[in-house]
Formats: structure tokens, sequence, C-alpha cells
């Protein structure tokens, strides 16, 4: 199934971002390091480990993943330049074990070795917290940052069986509608 | 800087700007009346409520950081046989609890008035009036309602897919399913969306389609009305004889406290808060409490209890597109005890054994949002990626659940104390909850729980949970605590909702029912109050 700008665009509504239609599409979150305080990997490869993450916690059938995230993440952090610094630092802190347990920054390890990380820090346990230990401010400005876009949006919800899941505004008439009728894709 | 210094020649003083307080601070307003509203609690920007609505969605954020309930502001004690959880049950700020209710208003029957010093055509007209101010989506096709002259100000929502699953069982059975009057926008009204759903009416609606008395205060502000933010009342005071409120004494951020003056005040803080500044503003002549010469301040606290059950079926449902419910039956609310019968048999009826009370009111609902939310369980699960997705498809699509209310009576040692072993960030006593689950209660919660399982069982659902007498929890409706009676040794307010003590004070809340009932209690709660300005306008 295909994530779409659209996806994006309502996955960030849901987060409270009113974005005008063309305002964002190629752009960097982390490009201009606005707000971030680490500077140890430039902003493509900060991207690119956001998309590593993505890789490891969206499911293998959606095509369209780098522009929704991109999308999605730079909708999310340009006007919250606190919320970028918390993206940042659990980027970084990813990489730091990344780097002491397999030599390697997260975006280079294979998905597999990347989901042995997360489950090995902890991350698929971990109670999300903005302010908690490692494992739980990967969770929440990561891995909940990325489940949260998705199946928040419209596609998210049509993978599970829900074309208009729980943050998206599809509408007052889905939920009169039964399954055959209910554009339920499996 | 914001001013919060007393208004100069007030007319009527309101202390909450909730629903109670709004409504009535509008209508003044609109009589020409000098209207100043003190507000607890602090302004909500409209411009948050996505973000808000992601924290409800989000586990890192608890439900109670969505409106900022709780913290030393909000602090109370639970003294009775069941725990009482406050702060989930009450918001403080501009537009009050309503910006967390679920919406579902219903006028009360007229059986619910048998003894108050009202009955159900002394507020008629006043339901009307409420019904438009809140924008009520509904339909008359309630055969167990009480009689109505007047469509609804909005269609009712159609009923849910789901609600198509429970119709056909509940026609075998003879059960009869009927829409919900809800206080929600199914077309566009008084500038505010229709539904889009979100589908997180509780605890928020972010499109503005779920009325929330914010709306109100508004059109008070329009209209001239002053409100004092973050301004909460620390003690009324009255004059030497006793007889008539002369000031609200409130504190402010900077750490001030000013007295405001009026000629008519009107406690509208919600049935925990309205006693406890009664009994906060103790003084010579009202050593047990302001306006409690009856002793009943405080006193038959009520609440209505949840009763549910629900399981899964071996088809879609399509649970959680939007956060309401469509359907309801009143069936079992004047007569609980009754059977039905339909083409399968019926409900049976109450299997009650001779020592257990008999039943009281019972109102059903067919639940949309019955069994998990993908996102939320995805933000929860200990999988990613196929995996997760996996247990999701697992998870979502075949749950379905019924819910109901059933009320409790008044009992005098239920009730609302002060306990001066805590205090708040003002350093007054705080509430103080004593509360229990009578048997006759547990009647009414086992009625609805044979009646729920009957219709789930007829349907064929694989029952996996079901809330009754031993694990239910209240629904958040304050009721009873100054009560309205015409003997003024048992109630603490009369008929006009004026306090029998003082004659410039009248209270607008749930706080003055006499009984409960079991439908939930905002509509009423908008009529008194809209009645209560009434009597107010004709005193100034
Ligand atoms: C989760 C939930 C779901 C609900 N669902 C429904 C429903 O579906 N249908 C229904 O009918 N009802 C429902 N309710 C109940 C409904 O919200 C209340 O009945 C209603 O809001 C009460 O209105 P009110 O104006 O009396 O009090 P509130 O709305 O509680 O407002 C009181 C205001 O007074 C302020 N205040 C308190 N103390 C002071 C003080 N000392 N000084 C100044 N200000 C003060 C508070 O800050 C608050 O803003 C629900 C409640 C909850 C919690
Ligand atoms: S479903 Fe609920 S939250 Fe969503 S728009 Fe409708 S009323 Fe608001």
């Amino acid at each position: 199934m295909e994530l779409t700008r659209r996806d994006a665009l309502a996955a960030l509504a849901a987060g409270g971002v009113a974005v005008g239609t063309g305002a964002l599409l190629e752009g960097n979150p982390f490009a201009d390091g606005r707000g971030a305080s680490s500077t140890d990997a430039a902003p493509e490869e900060r991207m690119a480990s956001l998309l590593a993450v993505a890789e490891v916690v969206y499911p293998t059938e959606l095509s369209g993943v780098e522009e929704f995230v991109r999308t999605y993440a730079l909708g999310r952090v340009e006007e919250r330049p606190d919320y970028r610094e918390g993206m940042v630092e659990a980027l970084d802190t990813l990489d730091e074990y990344s780097k002491s347990w397999f030599d390697d920054d997260f975006r280079a390890l294979d998905a597999e070795t990347r989901a042995t990380l997360l489950d090995q820090m902890g991350v698929d346990t971990a109670s999300p917290a903005p302010e908690g230990a490692d494992a739980d401010r990967v969770r929440y400005y990561l891995v909940n940052e990325l489940l949260y876009a998705l199946y928040s949006s419209p596609t998210g919800g049509k993978l599970v069986g829900i074309e208009n899941p729980q943050g998206h505004p599809g509408g007052a008439t889905s939920y009169q509608r039964g399954p055959r009728e209910g554009g339920d894709s499996r | 800087m914001t001013d919060r210094t007393p208004s100069e020649g007030a007319d009527v003083c309101i202390v909450g700007a909730g629903p109670a307080g709004a409504l009535a601070a509008h209508r003044l307003a609109e009589e020409g009346h000098d209207v100043v509203i003190l507000e607890a609690g602090e302004r909500f920007d409209f411009e948050d409520r996505q973000r808000r609505m992601e924290r409800a969605i989000r586990p890192a954020h608890g439900p109670l950081s969505v409106w900022e309930m709780g913290g030393e502001r909000d602090r109370f004690s639970s003294a009775g046989e069941w725990f009482y959880p406050l702060n989930a049950a009450r918001v403080k700020g501009v537009g009050g609890t309503t910006l967390h209710w679920q919406g579902m208003v219903m006028r009360f029957h007229e059986e619910d008035f048998a003894s108050w010093p009202i009955d159900y055509d002394d507020l008629r007209p006043y339901y009307a009036e409420a019904e438009r101010a809140l924008g009520v989506a509904g339909a008359a096709d309630n055969p167990y309602a009480p009689p109505r002259d007047e469509p609804y100000p909005l269609p009712a929502f159609p009923p849910s897919y789901s609600d198509s699953i429970f119709a056909e069982a509940c026609e075998r059975l003879g059960v009869t399913m009927h829409s919900v009057p809800n206080a929600r926008n199914s077309e566009g009204y008084d500038d505010r969306s229709a539904c889009v759903g979100y589908g997180t009416c509780k605890p928020v609606c972010p499109s503005g389609a779920k009325y929330s008395a914010d709306h109100h205060v508004e059109k008070a502000e329009e209209s001239g009305v002053r409100v004092v933010t973050r301004a909460p009342v620390q003690r009324l005071e009255h004059d030497d004889a006793g007889e008539r409120v002369t000031a609200a004494v409130y504190a402010t951020p900077d750490g001030e406290t000013h007295r405001q003056a009026a000629r008519e005040f009107v406690l509208a803080a919600g049935g925990v808060e309205i006693p406890r500044l009664l009994l906060l503003s103790k003084s010579e002549e009202y050593p047990d409490g302001l306006a409690n010469s009856s002793g009943a301040v405080g006193r038959y606290f009520m609440d209505h209890l949840f009763a549910g059950s629900g399981g899964t079926l071996d088809t879609e449902t399509r649970q959680n597109h939007v956060g309401f419910i469509t359907s309801e039956c009143h069936q079992f609310y004047d007569d609980p005890t009754r059977g039905t019968e339909g083409s399968a048999g019926g409900v049976p009826e109450w299997s009650g054994e001779k020592e257990e009370p008999k039943p009281d009111s019972i109102k059903l609902e067919f639940l949309n949002y019955a069994g998990p939310s993908p996102v939320e369980m995805a933000l929860t699960g200990e999988e990613f990626g196929d995996d997760l997705l996996d247990t999701l498809r697992e998870g979502y699509g075949n749950s379905i659940a019924m819910g109901g209310l059933v009320g409790q009576r008044p009992r005098k040692e239920n009730r609302i104390t002060l306990d001066s072993s805590t205090t708040d960030d003002h350093g007054n006593p705080v509430p103080e909850i004593h509360w229990r689950v009578d048997a006759r209660t547990k009647s009414s919660l086992r009625r609805a729980n044979e009646i729920q399982h009957r219709i789930l069982d007829e349907l064929g659902v694989d029952v996996s949970w079901t809330v009754g007498p031993e694990s239910t929890g209240p629904a958040f409706h304050h009721m009873g605590t100054t009560r309205m009676g015409s003997n003024s040794e048992e109630s603490v307010v009369n008929a006009q909702l004026r306090t029998h003590d003082l004659a410039n004070l009248s209270v607008a809340s749930s706080s003055v029912f006499r009984t409960s009932g079991a439908l939930n209690p905002t509509l009423t709660i908008a009529a008194l109050s809209l009645k209560m300005a009434d009597h107010v306008d004709e005193r100034l």
C-alpha cells in the first residue's frame, strides 16, 4: 500500500500542524540545525537515521515511506525547536548505542540488526516519555512519533481495516458504512 | 498584563465558567445586566486542540494532562468505602468539564421529578431553550422519552453500522433501539463546524463540533460579560444580618486577594466545589457553613455508575470511526424489572432474590467505540514492523459492546466534607469525598448486566468482559450536594434555586438535583441554569 503526501498532511493535522497546500514537500527537518545542540551528524544523515527507524517500525508492504516521513517530520518540527531538539538527541542516542554495540551508526546497520538494537535497548517495552531514560525518549521521539503518524493517517488506518482512524478527520459517514462498502482493502 | 481586579458596580457575580455559569451569564447579560464571572482555571486556546488530541491518543501523556487537571490546585481526599477519582471527573478552565465530556444530552423523564419541588412541565420550555443553546442533534423516535413540542434543532446522527448489527438481535428480543440526543453538530450550527469524525470526542474535539461551554462564555463576553480567569474564589462574605452575600473573595496568580461585590451571586462551580466553597465560607452566623442551616450542604452526594459488557463477533463491526454513540434504549428506565417479548423470546423479567432491593432506572447504550483503537494499540505495542501490523489486524475489527448508566438514591452519609489535614495551593482544606455503592445500586447494575448479556448472547457475541456491581466506577456526574426543596430544614435551595438562607445567593448545578435518575445530567443543568437566571433577572 502506498503512503501519499495526503497521508503526511493528514498525520500532521492530527498533531495540530496546519499545513498550507504546497508549503512543504522535499525539505529536511534537520537542515539548518536550528535548535540542534549536537553537531555529530550532518542533516542528511539524521534524516537517513529517521528513515532507518521507519524501516524497522513500519510494515514492509508500505511504499512511499521516504516522502511521507520527510514531509511529516518537517511539519512537526517547523515551529517547534524544542521538539526538533528532542528528536535530534534521540537520534544521537541511537547512534551512541549503535556505535558501542555494533561499531557503526544506526543508519548503517542492516534492518535486522537495527531491530535487534531497538529490542536490546528495551525500546519495545519502554514507556514513552519525552524526559525519560534513553529507551523511553527513543520510543517517544522516534518510534511512537512515526507510529502515530502512520496509524492516524488514512492509509495507515486502511492497512488495519479502518479508513477513518482516531485522530483523522475522515468525516461522519464512514461509521455508517458496512464492511463491504467500507473500502477495507484486506 | 491581564487585569484581574474586581469589576465596579457589578449586578451579578458568577462563580465558575462551565455550562451552568456560561449560560446564566449570557442570559443575564442579554437582559442588560452587568455580569462578572470568576473562573478558577485558565482559558485554553482553541488553536491547541489538535495538540491536546495528540496528548489524548499518545500514551506518554497522562489523561489528566489533556486539560491540565490535578496537581496542588486540585488536591482531594477520598474517604468512602469506594475510592472516588475526582480529578478524572472535572475540568477547571473556561468551558469547565464540557471540554472533556462526551456530550450525550437527554431530558429527564417525568417520573424523575417525583420528589422535586418543580416538575417536568416547569422545565419543559427551558429544556427546549437548552437544546437550542447546545445545538442538540436528535430525533423524536424515543417512545419512552417525555413529551416535547418542538423538533430538535439539528437532525439526529444516522445510526452506525454496528447499530444495525444490534438492531436485528434487539428486534428478535422485543427491545427498542432509538437515537441518542447529542450536543454535537450533525450539520454546521451556531458558527461551529459539523462533526468531521476525529473520534476523540472524550476528552477533546478538535473541530469544535462537540458543544463545550467555552462557546457560551465567548457569546457572553460578546454581550458584555467580563471573565476573570485564574481567579479561584476562596470564600463568600455576608452582611451582619447574615441575609445577603456581599462579596466573593478570590485569589489571583500574582498572590493578591480581591473582593468582588455584586447585588446577586450565583454559584456554578460544579457539584463538589460548590458545597466546598459554602463549607469554607463558614461564619459566626453560619458555623456549619454558609447557607447551611439545614445541614444538607455537602450531603446526599450521588453519581451515576457505568454498567457494560462486550466481546467479539466473527464479523467486522466497524468500531472507532467516531467517538460518540448513535443508539440507546430507555425501555428499562421507568420499569427496569420488566421483561420483553420478541420472536426469539425476550429479555426475562428481573431475576432478583427476595432480599435484593428492586433495581432503579437503567439507560442502555450501544457503543461505537468498542474494543481497541489501532493507533492506541500501535503506540503501546511491544512489536514493530510486520509483526505489529499482524497484531493490529488480529486485535482490531470485530469487537462489539454495550454500555449503560444506573443512578443512586440520595443518602445522607454519601457526602462532601472538608479535609483539614490536606490543603490546596491556597492553603484551603481540600474536599473529602465519602462515597459508597449501596445494595440497591448494585441491584440496578446487576439488572443492567442481565439485559446486556441477553442481547449480546442473542447476537452470538463471545463475551469477554463485563463491568458490573463489583468492578464499576462513577460516570462523573456530581449531584445532590446542595439539594433543592420547599422545606428549608432539609434542603439548601428553593424551587427558584435560591438558597433558603441568603436572599441573593443562587446555585446553578446538578448539586441541586434531589434524585439522580439514570440520564446524563447536563441538559437538565442547562435548563435549570436558564430558569435560575430568569429568577435572578426578576429580582434585579
Ligand atoms: C469524562 C466525562 C464525560 C461526561 N459526559 C457527559 C455526557 O455525555 N453528558 C452529560 O450530560 N454530562 C457529561 N459529563 C458531565 C458534565 O461534564 C457536567 O455535568 C457539566 O460539565 C457540569 O457543568 P457545571 O457548569 O455545573 O460544572 P463544570 O463544568 O464542572 O464547571 C465548573 C467550573 O467552575 C470552576 N470553579 C470550581 N471551583 C471554583 C472556585 N472556587 N472559583 C472559581 N471557579 C471555580 C471550575 O474551574 C469549572 O470551570 C461528563 C463528565 C466527564 C468528566
Ligand atoms: S467525532 Fe467527536 S471529536 Fe470528532 S469531530 Fe465529531 S464530535 Fe468532534
